[in-house]
């Protein structure tokens, strides 16, 4: 038995040290994105934000739902919704392995008492044309860590790129708690009674239920109904978009036009029907033909936001710029890209 | 990936120091996963001067009246020199100016210092990355650079990084940074001491770290297995091993599935008994001194055992359906986006297999077409398990397992069912070039059936592999049938299976998409002859001008070629051969230049009462052993035909001495061009020996 383990960090208290390494860090801790997402990397705190020029630094978890991934709660190891922690740095600092490493020691790993890799792991997601390069980080032979540069997103080069760190929440917790189930995490534990929460108490349901939706119950017409709407209504967006930022002249009422325009409401549309497909992939209602299909749909909206969402931002800083004529441009352009951080989620 | 690039880095410096007159006696290597390294020794502080010779203009120009005109001073400034120390030099043109320059030569740090940094940015890597700057590329982020010559820093940068004399120690063992006093060995034992080996130390102490963990279970052994060995090696800087268990209940699982986990997945060495049973061991390389708590052992041994369980309830669950139950399920499994399922697939294979099955038969050799039929059914149904997507490396072996457990139809007898699950387990193989070739005839078939399948829908789609492209990897898929043809002796015809193959896809919707037939078949001979020649030339060792010979006579019998091959390779060597081989190229030259002028050979040659005593001599030789060559080759006993065939040296040598072809005599040289053709034809349906290389002549 691991002699830590009772001292070990609950699953919260794991959470906690985490954000509030990254928070001392100058991370800004987002909350979790409420439209499901098949990894962190989905949510807009990553997609969004690392493309353009601006710098970002953020740490939130995220619950990534994989319908295909379920099994009822019936298996120790897998499950259909699990916790990333996810943490973008945008650029990358110099040192970013070794604040990975102690963020490690954070959470009470003494990385001197174990074995430590990094190993050639490059990431890819093709429905988001997105890549990068990077290790999967093995602590005593468990992959507890995705660590990518990224280089590519939505089918656009990024400059400056992002570090994006993914923990494995559940995996770090039952290494450190030394439980074989992930269910058997102890997930609270009232400091006065010592009463425990497990894992298996707050999510087991989730589990087993979902399973049976994505698996048996999910109607296949209605999903698919489902897909249609949402995918039309976000390549429609998608369309009015290219048509506020044609032809026209620039001037401020293309600018205030173009950034009053919701893509923000349309990335959130596409993450509906990434999350649908997926439902109908676990359902097992795609044949061979429709999915490649599916696929490049969704791949064309995820691309078609990208492309717009970077046009958006630069407008605006074309905007903010001439708004401020008199101050010299270096200065200038540095303190707008701090003062408009955050058109998402504010 | 790091071993090539350290390999391309050295050569690279090393062209570099010769290319720049500053050449080293030796060029050492050291690399660890976080940094690769040349220590060149021996090298010049400075380039030698050279002293170059400048021509100038002709002294006529030069001199006027004994004085130097403004040609000469423009001469005179241009080399550096004055106008006294010009000198006059003769050549065939007449009289010039010449100067001596003399250039000194550049310190070797200047020229490091400029030209280090575009080396390593050519290194080749598989994927790189930008990180500072859009356009500096390396494989991952340059964090740190040592460039020193002897205790001096070169003043270099690359990717935005300053040279110094700091390197870094190991991650966790070491305080970090680590000062390098001077190039050369210091470097080496700096590194040392801060818990960083090379790449040969590390692996010797591993090694000996495998085996001194695996005594400590008696009559163990580790499995010897380089790739492992190279990939740990590659992971680790300050590597020790630990001896981990499992619960040998897991021992239940196949072995394919326990050794995919443990060394696929969590690169650990297997350990066996002395019959080479696995036990229920494992041992892991890490990259740290030790696990004197146990700690490593212990959270190992926790994923491993979540890994089995896994594997155990993949294994237990997909049991609830039988593979015959699971064909309809490749329904839903895409094969390629244009050419279907994995059900349509299943279907084309099973014909190809029929058809396959029927020429092997006709030959005489025994196989089992309902073996091969049934097998050729469930072997792609193993996809839909939940083993193979898990273990994607498993499949086919998984199929074959799977059938072997569920004993399929009971109406079979016991060896039938075996020889079906073996077909199935089998018909992957060969996956590489140093890979076995399924062990029966069926698993042969099956085989080959499903890689000519996938060959032909992807030529037919185009999709034909060029450079270093090959996503299908249809090259190794193409080897693999030349490879199976050849080591079981089948009866096959490469252009025929590929026609065949081609066929199953008629009707289909794919069709739409193909290219022309005469486009395929141009396409998928040139590929299949390039496979052929790799196979003999490569694989078989033989030289390259006789498997040029060999496959101008024909490459589409594998099994034929090789005999051929055999055969020239026994008697290339033979005076008869090397000058048959130079005859054959005379003749072959006398023909080419008869038809570019338009000159036909008579139909067939004949005893002209003009002929020549060596033509009738040759004629007569060429009907007295015909006959007898023919029936060699038919019975495909080369070396037989080969040596009959080499007694020609002598009618051919003396008809080429005293015989003149191309003689003004219309008729007479239209049939001494027939009975070159007729000679020609004779030998070069085994080789066409005019491609040997002649011996001291290549």
């Amino acid at each position: 038995m691991n002699p830590s383990k009772r001292n070990s960090l609950t699953f919260q208290e794991l959470i906690l040290r985490l954000q509030a390494f990254w928070a001392e860090r100058g991370c800004v801790l987002q909350q979790p994105y409420d439209v499901e997402v098949g990894a962190g990397t989905m949510a807009p705190e990553t997609f969004l934000r690392v493309l353009g020029p601006k710098p970002y630094k953020v740490a939130y978890v995220q619950p990534s739902r994989r319908p295909a991934d379920g099994r009822y709660g019936e298996n120790p190891n897998r499950l259909f919704k699990h916790m990333q922690l996810q943490v973008i740095l945008k650029p990358p600092p110099e040192n970013v392995q070794e604040l990975y490493l102690e963020s490690l020691a954070a959470i009470g790993i003494d990385l001197r008492k174990h074995d430590i890799k990094f190993e050639e792991d490059n990431w890819e997601a093709p429905t988001l044309s997105a890549w990068g390069v990077g290790w999967q980080v093995m602590l005593d032979g468990l992959e507890i860590t995705q660590f990518t540069y990224f280089q590519q997103c939505g089918g656009i080069d990024l400059f400056p790129i992002s570090a994006e760190l993914t923990y494995g929440l559940e995996r770090i917790g039952a290494f450190l708690q030394d439980v074989d189930s992930i269910y058997d995490i102890v997930w609270a534990r009232d400091p006065e009674t010592g009463h425990e929460v497990k894992y298996g108490d707050v999510r087991l349901a989730d589990e087993l239920q979902f399973s049976v939706y994505n698996f048996e119950a999910a109607d296949v017409e209605k999903t698919w109904e489902h897909f249609r709407l949402y995918e039309a209504e976000c390549q429609g967006l998608i369309g009015q978009y290219s048509t506020v930022s044609g032809d026209k002249v620039p001037g401020d009422g293309i600018a205030r036009e173009k950034s009053r325009f919701p893509l923000l409401a349309a990335y959130d549309l596409c993450l509906k029907c990434s999350h649908l497909f997926n439902i109908l992939d676990a359902r097992g209602a795609i044949s061979v033909t429709e999915r490649v299909g599916v696929i490049a749909l969704v791949r064309a909206l995820a691309v078609g936001i990208a492309k717009a969402w970077v046009d958006q931002q630069k407008s605006e800083a074309a905007a903010a710029e001439k708004s401020d004529e008199p101050e010299p441009v270096g200065t200038k352009k540095l303190k707008k890209v701090n003062e408009k951080l955050s058109p998402v989620g504010s | 990936m790091i071993d090539a690039a350290l390999q391309e880095l050295r050569e690279r410096v090393g062209a570099l120091l010769s290319r720049e007159r500053l050449a080293a006696n030796q060029i050492a290597h050291f690399d660890t996963p976080r940094r690769l390294a040349v220590l060149a020794s021996g090298i010049p502080a400075t380039q030698p001067d050279v002293t170059e010779r400048m021509n100038g203009p002709s002294a006529s120009v030069a001199y006027k009246d004994g004085q130097p005109t403004p040609a000469a001073h423009a001469f005179a400034r241009k080399a550096g020199v004055d106008v006294s120390q010009l000198e006059k030099i003769t050549t065939p043109k007449g009289e010039y100016l010449a100067a001596s320059v003399t250039r000194k030569g550049r310190s070797a740090a200047e020229i490091l210092a400029e030209n280090l940094p575009k080396e390593i940015s050519s290194i080749y890597w598989p994927k790189n990355m930008y990180w500072r700057k859009l356009n500096e590329r390396f494989v991952r982020p340059v964090r740190w650079l040592v460039a020193m010559l002897d205790g001096e820093t070169i003043p270099l940068e690359f990717d935005g990084i300053q040279a110094g004399n700091a390197s870094r120690g190991h991650r966790i063992l070491s305080h970090g940074k680590v000062t390098i006093p001077r190039a050369g060995s210091a470097y080496v034992d700096a590194l040392r001491v801060a818990k960083v080996l090379g790449r040969g130390e590390r692996e010797q102490n591993i090694r000996k770290a495998l085996d001194a963990a695996a005594r400590y279970i008696p009559g163990a052994r580790w499995r010897e297995d380089k790739s492992l060995l190279d990939t740990v090696v590659n992971l680790t800087e300050f590597p020790s091993v630990i001896l981990g268990g499992f619960d040998p209940q897991f021992l239940v699982l196949p072995e394919e599935v326990l050794v995919t986990v443990m060394r696929d997945h969590q690169k650990y060495f297997a350990l066996e008994d002395s019959s080479g049973q696995m036990l229920p061991h494992f041992l892991a390389v890490l990259n740290t001194e030790g696990d004197p708590q146990g700690l490593i052992r212990h959270g190992n041994e926790r994923v491993l055992r979540a890994r089995f369980n896994d594997a155990r309830f993949f294994w237990e669950t997909d049991q609830k359906r039988s593979l015959l139950e699971r064909l309809d399920l490749l329904k839903h499994v895409t094969f390629q986006k244009d050419l279907g399922t994995y059900y349509e697939k299943t279907r084309r294979v099973q014909r190809l297999c029929s058809w396959l099955s029927e020429v092997i038969k006709q030959s005489g050799m025994p196989v089992r077409p309902g073996v091969i039929h049934k097998a050729a059914c469930l072997a792609k149904t193993d996809l839909t398990t939940e083993l193979v997507k898990e273990f994607t490396e498993l499949q086919g072996i998984v199929g074959g397992l799977y059938a072997r457990a569920q004993e399929l139809d009971p109406t079979l007898p016991e060896a039938t069912r075996l020889a079906i699950a073996d077909t199935i387990y089998d018909h992957y193989k060969p996956e590489s070039t140093e890979d076995d070739v399924p062990r029966s005839t069926e698993g042969a078939v099956l085989s080959i059936a499903d890689k000519a399948d996938t060959i032909a829908g992807m030529f037919a789609l185009g999709l034909v592999p060029s450079g270093s492209k090959d996503p299908f990897a249809l090259r190794r898929q193409a080897n693999g049938i030349v490879k199976v043809i050849a080591e079981k002796k089948l009866p096959l015809r490469l252009m025929a299976l590929m026609r065949d193959a081609r066929a199953g896809y008629k009707g289909s919707e794919a069709e739409n998409k193909f290219v022309e037939d005469e486009k395929f078949d141009g396409a998928v001979r040139v590929f299949f002859r390039e496979r052929l020649e790799f196979y003999l030339k490569d694989v078989c060792g033989y030289a390259y001008d006789v498997v040029k010979a060999v496959l101008a006579a024909d490459a589409d019998d594998v099994v034929d070629a090789l005999a051929r091959a055999e055969a020239v390779k026994q008697v290339m060597h033979m005076p008869e051969f090397q000058a048959i081989g130079a005859a054959c190229k005379r003749m072959r030259n006398i023909l080419r230049q008869a038809a570019e002028k338009g000159i036909d050979p008579a139909a067939k040659f004949e005893y002209l009462p003009e002929a020549a005593a060596e033509e009738k001599n040759l004629m007569a030789y060429m009907e007295s052993t015909s006959a007898r060559v023919e029936e060699f080759r038919n019975n495909k006993e080369y070396l037989e035909a080969l040596l009959l065939l080499s007694t020609a040296r002598e009618p051919v040598d003396a008809f080429f001495d005293k015989v003149m072809v191309m003689v003004e005599d219309e008729k007479v040289r239209a049939n001494r061009l027939a009975l070159l053709r007729t000679l020609l034809k004779e030998f070069s349906t085994i080789a066409d020996f005019s491609e040997i290389v002649t011996e001291g002549k290549a």
